[in-house]
């Protein structure tokens, strides 16, 4: 598999701000790489780096197998970005921007090519509409409409649902998969929601206040059979060492302060609760973790649940 | 670069407020020209009134190129803030809009970018001008006709031929322009460091009426940095309207009374043109696009 993206040892220092901190990660071709973290973790300022609108402070980002500092213009033909907003000229129609960025693209395209393109996005009929007309919806898809209009390879969408309804988010998600399935594109896609990423990501990165947290494909990530069991009792070192002792040994995953934490699948709960009954362990709670909401939200709070699922 | 440019003078004609600076140009020479037309006379006779003991006019005072003069006067003081206007928002407009990390992740040069922007924002000025020079001297050349040109300076009046004026409003204009442009490399080079293009305008205007200040002020302080000031080169074009005279204290025609002067502000102007836009180039090109 060829490497589309290859980041190493990504860094950058606003004054006293370290906003993304020695991050490393490649995506490969064809993935839908979901680039997960809470706002302010460094999402934006990453893929500004990826497309030469911020200097990175250290490090090296390769696209391609180009290095990004030297092959610029080369590089940038065959990509397609929205950042965070789909941002337009209003007082221009959805077929002069998307003639406009086009021609910027390097392409030239025939009125048919980009009627036809706005019909794909569902602005058929509304190409003479000035932007400023447009719902956030509407401005979106005519935003992705733009990113696509040069047949990109790579095409990177920072928070590419922000302002959408219902449905709009379904349908940025289902354009998602039918680009990465129907088209064969690599798509590098971030979000603080999480839900949308679970649906669409072959592969995951999370960071959080700019380091990578945990990398890895969607399905070991979140794998729903998969649970962390967070155990609290009037002991903690005592119902540990009845633990390590038993053959619950198996699952017990490095544990941080007072916290135990097993990893098993989730159908061993009852045996689990049980055990620990049976063993007189003054059981005060058993919450398994085993959403991707409480995964994240723990990934990107604390390290030791990351740490559980990672080793 | 010809292909951006493109786009950027296609973006600036097609936004409304292009046009307001056309439509403003075009009313003020209006009310000047029908003020002028209606009571011309009275104005001519009050600026010709410490003259009319010692010297005899004949002729038509109150012509075009003498109206032309006048709004040039009254205008070109004005014509910064409608430059501003475009050249203070081209890169804090794109930047306000959100488009600048948009148009910056096509696969054109950083460069050739910035370039085509100024570029396409001192057409706009050219364009302005040429609007200028198409109201106030043809239309004046229609509504008041020609003859010879009478300007009253500080100590002497200037009478410049009828034939031997059209070729110095080429030379006003053009040198205007160049006054113009100081003015767009200018609100071009603030419009970097903003994300709306309401403070590069008024930095602009500030820096302008300052520096027309500190030009003007004859304190001796001041009068040290005054050469190095654009604003004091930028009311040069008038050198154009004074004529050489030789040993006899007779007209040469078609001379400049002092043209290195005119040369040397032009070479000033064109100086600080050339270092706002590398300035710019260099700043732009290191400048990380958060907006």
């Amino acid at each position: 598999m060829q490497d589309i993206i290859k980041v190493t040892g990504l860094s950058k220092q606003f004054s006293n701000i370290k906003a993304v901190n020695n991050l490393s990660f490649t995506v490969q071709n064809g993935d839908v790489y979901g680039f997960l973290g809470q706002n302010g973790a460094g999402k934006s300022t990453t893929i500004r780096m990826l497309l030469t609108l911020i200097t990175p402070t250290e490090g090296e980002i390769e696209l391609f197998g180009l290095n990004l500092k030297t092959h610029r213009h080369q590089i940038l033909q065959q990509v397609g970005a929205i950042i965070e907003k789909p941002d337009m000229y209003l007082y221009l129609s959805a077929y002069e921007n998307l003639r406009l960025f086009a021609k910027l693209s390097g392409v030239h395209c025939t009125k048919k090519i980009i009627t036809d393109q706005l019909h794909m996005v569902g602005l058929g009929g509304r190409e003479n509409d000035k932007v400023k007309t447009f719902s956030q919806g509407m401005k979106q898809r005519l935003g992705i409409a733009i990113s696509l209009v040069h047949n990109p390879k790579l095409i990177i969408l920072d928070e590419p649902t922000n302002g959408l309804d219902p449905q709009g988010i379904a349908d940025v998600r289902n354009l998602i998969l039918h680009l990465s399935r129907e088209m064969g594109k690599t798509v590098f896609v971030s979000s603080h929601l999480l839900n949308e990423i679970e649906q669409v990501a072959t592969r995951v990165l999370i960071i959080d206040k700019g380091k990578k947290i945990v990398e890895g494909s969607a399905a070991e990530l979140f794998d729903p059979s998969q649970t962390i069991v967070e155990i609290d009792t009037l002991d903690n070192k005592q119902c540990m060492v009845l633990l390590q002792q038993s053959s619950w040994q198996q699952y017990l995953q490095p544990q941080r302060s007072h916290t135990i934490l097993l990893k098993l699948h989730r159908n061993s709960l009852p045996d689990l609760h049980k055990w620990l009954v049976q063993q007189d362990c003054a059981l005060l709670s058993l919450q398994p973790r085993h959403t991707l909401e409480d995964f994240f939200l723990q990934v990107t709070s604390g390290k030791q649940y990351v740490e559980a699922f990672t080793n | 670069m010809w292909k951006l440019l493109q786009i950027e003078l296609y973006k600036i004609f097609r936004r409304p407020r292009t046009y307001i600076s056309f439509a403003a140009i075009t009313a003020l020479i209006g009310i000047i020209q029908l003020g002028l037309k209606m009571d011309g006379q009275a104005y001519v006779d009050f600026l010709m009134s410490s003259l009319k003991d010692n010297f005899e006019f004949d002729g038509q005072i109150l012509n075009a190129y003498l109206v032309c003069y006048i709004i040039l006067q009254l205008l070109l003081i004005h014509v910064p803030l409608l430059i501003a206007l475009i050249a203070a928002d081209m890169i804090s407009g794109e930047a306000n809009m959100g488009t600048l990390r948009l148009l910056l992740t096509k696969p054109v040069s950083k460069t050739q970018f910035i370039l085509a922007k100024f570029l396409a924002a001192s057409v706009y000025t050219f364009m302005l001008l040429v609007w200028i020079a198409v109201f106030a001297l043809a239309l004046s050349i229609w509504l008041f006709g020609t003859d010879d040109l009478l300007i009253q300076k500080t100590t002497y009046v200037v009478q410049i031929a009828e034939n031997d004026v059209f070729w110095r409003y080429i030379g006003a204009f053009g040198y205007a322009l160049l006054a113009m442009l100081t003015v767009t490399a200018l609100g071009f080079f603030l419009s970097l460091f903003a994300d709306n293009s309401i403070g590069p305008i008024v930095s602009t205007m500030s820096i302008i009426i300052i520096f027309t200040i500190l030009s003007t002020m004859t304190i001796p302080l001041f009068q040290k940095i005054q050469p190095y000031l654009f604003t004091t080169h930028m009311v040069n074009w008038k050198e154009f309207f004074d004529e050489k005279v030789d040993a006899q204290n007779v007209v040469i025609p078609g001379s400049i009374q002092n043209p290195e002067k005119l040369l040397n502000s032009a070479m000033v102007l064109v100086l600080h043109i050339i270092g706002l836009v590398t300035a710019s180039v260099i700043i732009f090109k290191r400048k990380d696009v958060l907006s």
